[in-house]
């Protein structure tokens, strides 16, 4: 686990990659294409590249009708911006119609860090869920996001991807092979499971190494796909264990832990703790200490496995 | 060229507006809701458009050299279904399942639902920006179809039209052009009281765009509009036409409560006896 790779960078190469290979790709930004890595693609592909400016409800009604005469946008700026000033749009247009646009926003959650809470995307997941024909992914790793990237390409469809700013750690194998709506099971546990998404996986697998220590065998499932999410896998990990813990940096309502909760609740109820951010907006600050402050980290996995387990 | 029934003949034209007035109203009779007074002030317009103007294929709505037409002003479904059951895209009968259940005429366009509707619209202030996306794909992929975007005076006030602007002149987007429907009125009463718009062409002008400030109702002038957008290259041209909300019935003209009204049995009678 040493490398880190930030997955707006995974993504800035992946999409020069893509370019490279479909001249059908066009890509469109909202005056961040700096900080969201489309840049790359625009330095190489400038007639393929259109800065909209800052105007996210704009960017989504062009991606659109660049759709309709057969190309494959991919519309990109921060999270907050992308599914919230331009929710409607999104709906109304993307969803309703079921577009083939790629929305993949960067700096979501509260790893945005020193912005604060304006620029942490805490709720876009519960924004693009609740959508139907709406794909939802948020990929782990570097790797993961390279995967997902080309597989969102070949699919035909409506996708949102959240992605971040910090550096991660790649925890996905070199061989892994991503598949929209499937888990990756790194351990099903026998004491408890924890389903994680994006940069939660890595610290869900801290946490996984630190309980083992303590005899407690809790597994890791990262779930990429929280919408359609892998039912098959969610079940898996409930019977194996009897106790769910959800793993995301997002708010606890509607994200990750809602999706899992609203599946479970209907079709094998087990008990379930959620981690995540409580309801709460953000703040300012370097993103290791949010993540402390937010109760986010291995400890707080750690210690809400036990409670779970009522140990 | 796969036109339907190209006509530069005014008498047909001003006779083919006057038949796409009547289904409107006969449509909207039956559905017994809807959206009377901005289909009527948008009617001539969309039918110099769909039987005169516009290189387009019933047969084969998804014709990739066709024009492109996207009704900004969702609410004028009535008028959009008209013209596209009189061009052939489907079954004149159909226009009598306005607004029911299981019937592909919704309430507001739904384009995955029936032929000829490019994209799904409603929501005030997104066509333009929609518009411009087909733009610039068709200009990528070397087509020199036009789009043409219908939006209603009062939607510009939502600030994506704003936006959408500025992308249009940005990109020099001379395959745009749209149609404001200047019939003066939105829901709540006239433009000017509700939120002004004026000086409309010079506001649009200053985004740097062709303006053309028209009567609406004048069918000469308007293919005269559309003549003149077509030779102008290097920026996207808005064509200012002004119109009469409810145009063609004497008490739907100029009246603000039927922007969302259809007709009663008893009105529909008496605005058809004064059409035919």
């Amino acid at each position: 686990m040493g490398e880190r790779i930030a997955t707006r960078d995974a993504y800035g190469d992946a999409l020069l990659e893509l370019g490279k290979k479909r001249k059908e790709v066009v890509v469109l930004d909202a005056d961040l294409s700096g900080s969201t890595k489309t840049a790359k693609f625009a330095k190489v592909f400038p007639e393929r590249f259109y800065n909209i400016g800052i105007s996210e409800q704009d960017l989504i009604g062009t991606a659109s009708g660049l759709s309709l005469t057969g190309k494959l946008p991919f519309a990109s700026t921060f999270a907050v911006f992308e599914t919230g000033r331009a929710w409607e749009q999104i709906r109304q247009t993307i969803s309703y119609s079921s577009l083939n646009v790629k929305l993949v926003a960067t700096h979501s959650g509260i790893t945005v860090a020193e912005d604060g809470a304006s620029h942490q995307a805490i709720e876009d997941i519960a924004l693009m869920r609740v959508l139907p024909n709406m794909t939802v992914i948020v990929p782990a790793d570097g790797i993961e996001t390279k995967q997902v990237i080309e597989a969102i390409a070949d699919f035909y469809g409506p996708v949102y991807v959240r992605l971040g700013r910090s550096k991660v750690p790649v925890v996905m194998p070199d061989d892994y092979k991503f598949t929209i709506g499937k888990a990756y099971k790194f351990h099903i546990g026998k004491d408890a499971n924890i389903i994680a998404a994006g940069i939660m996986v890595s610290v869900s697998l801290d946490a996984m190494e630190m309980l083992k220590k303590e005899g407690i065998d809790a597994g890791v499932i990262n779930m990429p796909t929280v919408k359609p999410l892998d039912n098959d896998a969610v079940v898996e990990a409930a019977k194996a264990s009897g106790l769910i813990v959800t793993a995301e940096e997002h708010s606890v309502i509607g994200g990750l832990g809602g999706a899992v909760c609203e599946f479970l609740a209907e079709n094998y109820p087990v008990p379930i703790k959620r981690i995540g951010i409580k309801d709460t907006f953000g703040c300012s600050g370097p993103s290791d200490e949010l993540m402390k402050l937010y109760e986010l980290t291995a400890d707080d996995i750690v210690r809400t496995v036990k409670q779970g387990l009522k140990r | 060229m796969s036109q339907v029934s190209a006509s530069n003949d005014i008498a047909f034209l001003r006779e083919q507006a006057k038949t796409v007035r009547i289904e409107i109203l006969k449509m909207l009779a039956e559905a017994g809701s809807g959206h009377t007074g901005g289909s009527l002030s948008a009617a001539d317009v969309a039918t110099v458009l769909y039987f005169s103007k516009m290189r387009h294929n019933p047969k084969d709505p998804a014709w990739k050299e066709r024009d492109r037409f996207i009704l900004s002003k969702g609410h004028a479904a009535p008028l959009l279904y008209t013209v596209l059951a009189l061009s052939g895209y489907f079954d004149r009968s159909l226009l009598n399942t306005l607004r029911k259940i299981g019937s592909p005429l919704q309430g507001h366009p739904c384009s995955k639902l029936l032929p000829g509707v490019e994209i799904s619209t409603g929501s005030l202030g997104q066509g333009l920006s929609i518009a411009n996306g087909i733009a610039m794909g068709l200009k990528m992929d070397g087509i020199n179809s036009r789009v043409y975007c219908i939006l209603g005076d009062g939607e510009t006030q939502e600030g994506q039209v704003w936006e959408a602007a500025m992308t249009a002149a940005h990109y020099r987007l001379d395959n745009v052009c749209a149609i404001i429907d200047n019939n003066g009125l939105q829901i709540d009463g006239h433009c000017c009281d509700v939120m002004a718009l004026e000086p409309i062409a010079e506001k649009w002008d200053a985004f740097g765009w062709h303006v053309i400030d028209i009567d609406g109702h004048d069918i000469k002038a308007i293919l005269g509009a559309f003549d003149e957008a077509e030779g102008i290259k290097g920026k996207p041209t808005m064509i200012v036409a002004r119109t009469v909300k409810g145009k063609g019935v004497s008490f739907f003209e100029g009246k603000v409560q039927y922007h969302g009204m259809a007709p009663t049995s008893e009105e529909l009678e008496r605005a058809l006896k004064e059409l035919e």
